[in-house]
This record gives C-alpha cells, sequence and structure tokens, in this order.
C-alpha cells in the first residue's frame, strides 16, 4: 500500500519537476515547483518524517515559493515573453550532463551503507510514534546541534541584514 | 523498504535540477531550479534517516534553514542586478568577461 | 758536486714572480701615470734584470751540481683530480737553465733597446708592461716541471704576443695581424691538448719525470701511439714556431714595434716548439716516423721560407722569413735526433737574429724621424728607400753585418758551427735512412738562399747610393747610444757564441747529456769520420761565402727605385713577392667556408631560424595561445562556468564509482 502511494507521489513530483524547468513562463515553473514540493512533503510523510514534511510544505513551499512569486510579479516578469531557455546546442548538452549525473547516481546509491550502522526496521517510526513528530526532531537539535543551531541564527541574521541592504533603492 | 526507490527518485530530480540550469537562462527560473537541487537532497538524507537514525532530519532541517536564507539574499541581489541592467537574462549580465 | 736543494736554484721561482711585479707595476703605471717614463723604464728593464741576475745564480749553482735529475721547486698543487696530480712545480735541470738565460739575458738588452725606441710613444708604460709579462710567462714555459705548466707559459706567451703584436690597434691591420697570430696559434695549441690527453691517459702522468721516465716502458717503441703522441707536440709546434703550414701568422706580426719581433718573433717566443721537442726529446726519439716529419718539416720550411725572403722589400719582413727559415733548421736539428745541435742553433739564432731586428729597429727609427721632421708619408720599412746608411749609421751597419755573417754561416762566427753542426748530424743519420740526405740537401740550399737574401738586405740598406730622400738626408744620424751599446753586446755573443759548442769539444753538448742521454740511448750511433766532418764543413762554409759572392755579383743597388717610381714585379718574382699567395689560398679554402659556415648556417640558419624562430619565439607563441585559451574561458557568462562546474562535478563522480 505504501509503496503504491509512495509511487504515485513520486511520479507527479518527478513530472512537475520535469514541467518546471520546461515551462516558458516563470510564473508557471514556479507553480509547478510548489507542487513538486507539495509531493515530496508527502513522500516524507511516507519515509516518517513527518516534522520536516510540514516544515517543508510550511516553509519552503509556503514561504520561499511565495518569495519567488512575489519577486516574478516585482520585476514584471509574469508575462510570458520571449524564451529563455537554451537553442538547440544548450539543450543537446544539458541533456547530456543530465543523463551522465543520473547514470552516475543511480549507480552511486547501490552502495548500501555498513551494516554496523543500520537501525533496526521500524526504528525511527517507533521513536517518532514514541516521542512525537516534533520532540523526536527537537531532541537532537537543542542537544547534540545546539551550536549549529545557534550559527543558523546568526546565519539568519545575517541574511536578513543582507537581503535589506541589497533591496534598498539608496543606502 | 523505501530506501532504494527514494534514492532513486532524488538521482532522477538531482538531474532534473541541473538539467534546468543548464537549459534556463532567466536568473530566477535557474534559481528555482537550484532549490530544487536541494530538495532532492533533502529527500535524500530523509529516506536514508529512516535507517540511519534522525540525525538526518536534523540536517534536512538545517538545509530548509540555509536555502531560506540563500532565498532571500539570492532574489535581493536578482532585483538589485534588474535594477541596473534591467534584465535578469544572464546572457546580458557578463561583467565578468575576461 | 753540490746538492741543488738550498742553493740559488731554490730561488728560482724570482725569476717569475720579478718580471710579473714588472708587469703589474707598469700596468698599474699606465692607466696612473702614462707619461712617468722613467719609472717604468726603471721598473721594467730592472725586474727583467735582476731576473736575469737570479738566472745566473741558478745556472752557477747547476754547474756546481751536475745534476743527472731535475731539480724539482713544488710550489703548490695545482690539479689534484681523481689519478691526476698535476702541481705548480718548477724544474730546474741543465736545458731549462740554457733557455732561462737566453730568455732574461736577450730580453734584458731588448728592453734597454726599448727604452730608445719607444721613447715618442703614447702607450710606453703599456707596452712595458706587455713586455714584462712576455717575459714572466716565457719563463713559465721554460721552467714548467710538467706539460700542464708549460702549456699555462705557452699559452700566456701567445696572449702577450697579441697583445703586442696589435699594439698600435688603432690601425685595423695591426690589430687584424695580433687576431691572426692568435688563431693561428691556437690550431697548434689544439694539437698540444690532444698530445697531453694522450700522454695522461697511457701514461698516467703529465709531470716531465714520470712521463720520460716510464715512456720507454709504457709505450712501444716507433708504435702508434708514441708517433701520435710525438705528432700531435709536434702540431703545437707548428703553431708556436711558424713551421708549414701554421707560419703565415709570423711574416704579418711584423706589425707590432721592433723589439717585440726581436724578442718575441726571433729570441724567444717561437723558439719554444724547438724547446718542447728538445724537452720531450724521449719522445720523439721513441718514434723515427715522428723525428722524420719533423726532419723534413724543418728542412721544407726553411727552403720554402727562404725562397720568399729573396724578393720582399720590407726589412723586416726579410729577417721574418729568415726566422721561419732558422726555425726549420733548428727543427733539422732535434728531427734527427742532434737534440744539443738544436739547442745550439737556437741560442745563436736568438743572439744574431735578435742582432738583426734591432739593427733594423734602428734603421726604421731613423728613417721614421727622418720623415716625421719632413712630414714625408713614405714607408720607412721598405729598403727601396734606404741606400748607403752606412755612412750614418755606421755603429749599427758594423754589427749588422756582424751578424749577416753569422747567419750566412761564415767561421768563426757562431751561426757556422750551430748550423754546420745541424747539417753534419742530418748527413750523418742519412747513412741509417737516405731520407735524410733530402734533408740534409735541402737545408744545404737554404744555407745558400740565407747568404744570399740576408746579404741582399744589406747591399740594399747600407750601400749603394742613398733612396731616402734629400730632404731627408740631413736627418739621418746614428741611432741614440741607448738603442746601440744592447747591439754592440748582442754582436760580440754573435762572434763569441761558438765558443759554446765547438766540434769535439762540444761543450753545450756533454752540458744537456743528463737531459738527453735517454734518448740517445733510442737513437743509431752515428758519429761521422773525422775526413767526412771536415769535408762537410768545408762545404758549409763555402757556400756561406758562395752566397754572399753571388749576391755582390748578381744585386745592384744603384738600379734600386724608390717603391712609388718601382717597375711592378712580374714572372716568378712577383710569386715570390706575393708569398706564393699561401694567404690568399688560406683564405679562399679555409676562412672562406667557415665565416661562411658560421654567418650562412650557425647564425643564420640554426641561432636566428631554429633557436631564435622555434625556441625563443615558438615559446612566445605557444605561451601566448594558451593564454588566448584561457582567456576564452572566461566568458563573463554564469553559464558557461556553471557548465564547468557540473563536468567537474560528473568527474569526480566517474572516479567515486569505481
Amino acid at each position: 500500500m505504501t509503496l503504491v502511494a509512495f509511487w504515485v507521489f513520486a511520479g507527479t513530483a518527478v513530472g512537475s519537476a520535469l514541467l518546471c524547468i520546461t515551462r516558458r513562463s516563470p510564473v508557471a515553473s514556479a507553480l509547478w515547483l510548489v507542487n513538486t514540493l507539495f509531493n515530496l512533503a508527502a513522500i516524507y510523510v511516507l519515509l516518517d518524517a513527518h516534522f520536516i514534511a510540514a516544515v517543508q510544505v510550511l516553509v519552503y513551499a509556503g514561504a520561499i515559493m511565495v518569495l519567488f512569486l512575489f519577486v516574478i510579479m516585482l520585476l514584471n516578469l509574469g508575462r510570458p515573453g520571449p524564451t529563455d531557455i537554451r537553442g538547440a546546442r544548450g539543450k543537446v548538452v544539458a541533456g547530456v550532463a543530465g543523463l551522465v549525473l543520473a547514470a552516475e547516481l543511480l549507480v552511486l546509491r547501490l552502495a548500501a551503507p555498513p551494516a554496523e550502522l543500520l537501525l533496526p526496521e521500524g526504528a525511527v517510526a517507533g521513536t517518532v510514534a514514541g516521542r512525537g513528530a516534533v520532540r523526536a526532531v527537537a531532541q537532537p537539535l537543542f542537544q547534540a546541534y545546539l551550536v549549529p543551531f545557534e550559527i543558523t541564527s546568526v546565519l539568519l541574521l545575517a541574511a536578513i541584514v543582507g537581503a535589506v541592504v541589497l533591496a534598498k533603492r539608496r543606502l | 523498504m523505501l530506501l532504494g526507490p527514494s534514492l532513486a527518485v532524488s538521482a532522477i530530480l538531482f538531474s532534473l535540477g541541473v538539467v534546468g540550469v543548464l537549459l534556463r537562462r532567466n536568473a530566477i527560473v535557474i534559481f528555482m531550479c537550484i532549490e530544487l537541487m536541494l530538495n532532492a537532497v533533502n529527500l535524500t538524507f530523509v529516506a536514508l534517516s529512516q535507517r540511519l537514525g534522525l540525525d538526518g532530519q536534523v540536517f534536512v532541517f538545517f538545509v530548509m534553514t540555509v536555502a531560506a536564507a540563500e532565498a532571500a539574499v539570492g532574489l535581493a541581489i536578482v532585483i538589485a542586478v534588474y535594477r541596473h541592467r534591467d534584465t535578469v537574462n544572464l546572457q546580458n549580465i557578463n561583467l565578468l568577461r575576461g | 758536486m753540490r746538492p741543488l736543494a738550498g742553493s740559488a736554484a731554490d730561488w728560482v721561482g724570482l725569476t717569475i714572480l720579478l718580471p710579473f711585479a714588472g708587469f703589474l707595476v707598469n700596468g698599474a703605471l699606465a692607466f696612473l701615470a702614462p707619461r712617468a717614463r722613467r719609472a717604468v723604464s726603471v721598473v721594467g728593464v730592472g725586474s727583467v734584470a735582476a731576473a736575469f741576475a737570479v738566472a745566473v745564480a741558478v745556472w752557477s749553482a747547476v754547474a756546481g751540481a751536475h745534476p743527472a735529475e731535475p731539480y724539482v721547486r713544488t710550489l703548490w698543487s695545482w690539479i689534484p683530480v681523481g689519478d691526476l696530480q698535476v702541481n705548480a712545480a718548477l724544474q730546474v735541470d741543465q736545458l731549462s737553465v740554457v733557455m732561462l738565460l737566453v730568455v732574461t739575458g736577450v730580453s734584458s738588452l731588448i728592453h734597454v733597446f726599448s727604452i730608445g725606441y719607444m721613447r715618442d710613444d703614447p702607450g710606453y708604460a703599456r707596452y712595458f708592461a706587455y713586455l714584462n709579462l712576455f717575459v714572466a710567462f716565457m719563463v713559465v714555459l721554460v721552467l714548467g716541471a710538467s706539460f700542464p705548466v708549460m702549456f699555462i707559459g705557452w699559452e700566456g706567451v701567445g696572449l702577450c704576443s697579441y697583445l703586442l703584436i696589435g699594439f698600435w690597434f688603432e690601425e685595423k691591420e695591426k690589430a687584424d695581424a695580433g687576431f691572426k697570430a692568435f688563431l693561428v696559434n691556437r690550431i697548434g695549441d689544439f694539437g698540444f691538448l690532444v698530445a697531453m690527453f694522450l700522454i695522461f691517459s697511457h701514461l698516467g702522468s703529465l709531470d716531465f719525470r714520470e712521463v720520460f721516465a716510464r715512456a720507454p716502458q709504457a709505450l712501444v717503441p716507433g708504435g702508434g701511439t708514441v708517433t701520435a703522441i710525438a705528432l700531435f707536440l709536434f702540431m703545437g709546434c707548428v703553431g708556436k714556431s711558424a713551421q708549414i703550414p701554421l707560419y703565415v701568422w709570423l711574416p704579418d706580426a711584423m706589425a707590432g714595434p721592433t723589439p717585440v719581433s726581436a724578442l718575441i718573433h726571433a729570441a724567444t717566443m717561437v723558439t719554444a716548439g724547438v724547446y718542447l721537442v728538445a724537452r720531450s726529446n724521449v719522445l720523439f726519439a721513441m718514434s723515427p716516423t715522428a723525428s722524420a716529419i719533423v726532419a723534413g718539416v724543418g728542412a721544407l720550411t726553411a727552403l720554402f721560407a727562404a725562397t720568399i725572403g729573396l724578393k720582399q722589400w720590407d726589412i723586416k719582413k726579410v729577417l721574418a722569413y729568415s726566422t721561419v727559415s732558422q726555425l726549420g733548421y733548428m727543427f733539422v736539428g732535434v728531427g734527427v735526433g742532434a737534440y744539443a745541435a738544436g739547442i745550439f742553433h737556437l741560442v745563436t739564432h736568438a743572439f744574431f737574429k735578435a742582432l738583426l731586428f734591432l739593427g733594423a729597429g734602428s734603421v726604421i727609427h731613423v728613417l721614421h724621424r727622418a720623415y716625421h721632421h719632413t712630414h714625408r708619408e713614405a714607408d720607412a720599412q721598405d729598403m727601396r728607400n734606404m741606400g748607403g746608411l752606412m755612412a750614418y749609421l755606421p755603429w749599427t751597419s758594423r754589427v749588422m753585418w756582424v751578424a749577416t755573417l753569422a747567419i750566412a754561416g761564415i767561421p768563426p762566427l757562431a751561426g757556422f758551427f750551430s748550423k754546420d753542426e745541424i747539417l753534419g748530424a742530418a748527413f750523418a743519420r742519412g747513412a741509417a735512412a737516405p731520407f735524410y740526405y733530402v734533408v740534409w740537401l735541402f737545408g744545404l740550399a737554404a744555407a745558400l738562399l740565407t747568404a744570399f737574401y740576408m746579404t741582399r738586405l744589406m747591399l740594399y740598406t747600407f750601400h749603394g747610393p742613398n733612396r731616402t730622400g734629400d730632404l731627408e738626408r740631413p736627418h739621418l744620424a746614428e741611432a741614440p747610444w741607448v738603442m746601440t751599446w744592447p747591439l754592440v753586446v748582442l754582436a760580440a755573443l754573435t762572434v763569441l757564441g761558438g765558443a759554446l759548442n765547438l766540434p769535439h769539444v762540444g761543450t753545450l753538448h756533454r752540458w744537456l747529456e743528463p737531459v738527453t742521454e735517454r734518448s740517445a740511448a733510442l737513437l743509431p750511433n752515428l758519429a761521422p769520420s773525422t775526413g767526412l766532418e771536415v769535408t762537410l764543413m768545408l762545404l758549409a762554409a763555402a757556400i756561406g761565402v758562395g752566397g754572399i759572392w753571388l749576391a755582390t755579383r748578381m744585386l745592384k743597388p744603384a738600379s734600386l727605385t724608390t717603391p712609388e717610381r718601382a717597375p711592378a714585379e712580374t714572372g716568378f718574382a712577383k710569386l715570390l713577392l706575393e708569398k706564393y699567395r699561401v694567404d690568399e689560398l688560406y683564405a679562399a679554402v679555409i676562412v672562406r667556408p667557415v665565416v661562411w659556415l658560421s654567418r650562412v648556417v650557425l647564425w643564420k640558419g640554426l641561432d636566428a631560424g631554429v633557436i631564435d624562430t622555434a625556441g625563443v619565439n615558438g615559446s612566445a607563441a605557444v605561451a601566448r595561445g594558451l593564454g588566448w585559451i584561457g582567456s576564452r574561458l572566461q566568458t563573463g557568462q554564469v553559464g558557461t562556468y556553471v557548465f564547468f562546474f557540473v563536468v567537474g562535478a560528473l568527474a569526480v563522480l566517474a572516479a567515486l564509482l569505481r
């Protein structure tokens, strides 16, 4: 059952991604990307990452993509204009690069993680069920990964300041 | 059980992102394709975390945070460039030309 | 018998140091105070005269000690490399002491002469500096205890010869003459070097003592190796001592000041080749082929040069060809195995040839002064501008007649005994190998011609009517005393020099025995009978007299005209005057092809074409090309950069795939 659901969501995600990169209108591309993100969130749920799925929808699809759309609208790029897709040569190059990359990655993924690292099946699902999705992620975040957490907040501060400065009309 | 297929999907999504970056000239669309690549990586992390522990999900959390910051700053740059050059077509933004 | 160690022989190094110090002082004066003539004269003459005094002391030490082995003063270890050990060492033995006396003695006299001759020259200090340096190097040459040390002297005197021939280098001809001398010498030096290599590789040493002790055992007598060594050594001699085919530099060397010609190109440097053969007598005695070649070349050169001397008008050129010819005689002497005879002729020749050159120098000096007074541009060296100078230069003409009689071989002057001994040895050797009869015959013919052309020189210069010009005649007077008394001393030596080695007394022969005994053991002992000896002596004297008589009969000085009005020569006389056009032949056959090779092939072809174009400019073009390629990568397009990014990532992944 989960497998079927997985393939449905995966297929949609891949299809949306394909459409995203081939639409002429940037708005269309953005919206197809949103669709991809939603489907990925669904897959996360199937992978016992409920919290991450929620954050994906909230932050990625909800905030970041909205920001993209705002900027597209701000710069008046919504209307379909002359295409910005590269010509035949560019398409061939991109296609070949993509195919090679896909092939290499598909081969690489076959390398299984070492046995001693593997947790028993369902262990994570159990943790999530036992502690709750949020707590399962929050506990390592605020205990083992506290320093990176703090650094990330500083990073966000820097990003805010940077974005404001860069986008100002007059300093 | 879902590990293998997830990694395959992630690989395909990543490749599509790369194709998009190489295919398009619009700065914002390229940015979106980069976000697509990041999401593929997130999928890999989450898939692996199901077998290797919750640290993978924590990492995804960080990735998303950084992606948000990066999107904000990057789009600010795009706006600034648009104000100067009146275009976001990367073909025309070639001041780095040696 | 007193040992040599601890005697005056220990101070033999002073004979080098004193002239060298003179060079340094005079050189400094040439830069700082070039007009300080008195200081320069004192230092210049004093250093060489002091060296002569030391030489006399060393000689008396050797005379008292009668050493059987040479006395070697090792100064320091010069080249210790692997199996090769060459020391900076000086060797005192009978032969080197004879050479030392001749070199320092004759050069002292010539230094004194130069004071008068070079008085008016602005390069006075430079001249004496070079002359002192020459003496220093020449002494190194004769005192060297090994081939390399001798070679240092050899090269050094070549250098000084170049400097002094081209002394008036502002005139291109004279500078070219110096260049020619150096270059031709270099060809000979190559032979010397190859000989040294062969000696070292076969005998394991370059020390005279060791080489000459080992050679008779280590090398096959008459074999290819020893012949090769001897011939390569002789090649050096051919260059330095101006034999066929490398004699061409000596007549041109007359471009230098006349005292230089007297010292370097008559008495000392050119005799270095004879000294080398005499020193290496063991090697030459071991190789009859090489000795025969030495004698043959010497005889041929003697005759050849004598024929050229018959028709030269320049007084110095006559003497130059005469020197070449007499050097040929010396080589005949050492070639037939009569090493003492060769050295004997070297000594007597030094006396009378120096005398002849200095006398000619006096004549030229006087004529020069006369022309200077009347501001006339005429060749002060052309005999057609001379004539009847006996009346004006009585002392000079008298001593020059003494020298002429000596060189013609008139007894009892020195030249007669030395020349006769050589010819006698050649004739005696002919009994064992008929080839030497030919050598003897050539020598005899050359003697006749020598007497002839020297008499011609004297007749045209000092006798007959004076052709110098009516305006100049009042200015003709004897040269200053400082120039004349060295001539008198040399004349005395010419007269008495024969006593050095009278037949059957053989003072010099016995003196040199310790040096020549090893080779004497290897050579056939051919003492001619007394009757034959006397016949040959009378024949030689008759030839000398005959030559003089023939010249007085055939030549008419009165019929000579000055060069401007002289008729052009024709036929064989023209060929002689143009010295058989040998220089022209060399220029066409050797010089031009080499210059062509240098200019077209090596310069334009190789250097400009290949190295510059392909190498230098080519590598610049390659660098520029690479730079152009690199610049094409900088498109400024983000898309391009991303593409390379992706390619790189793909490559890394591919590596991970393994």
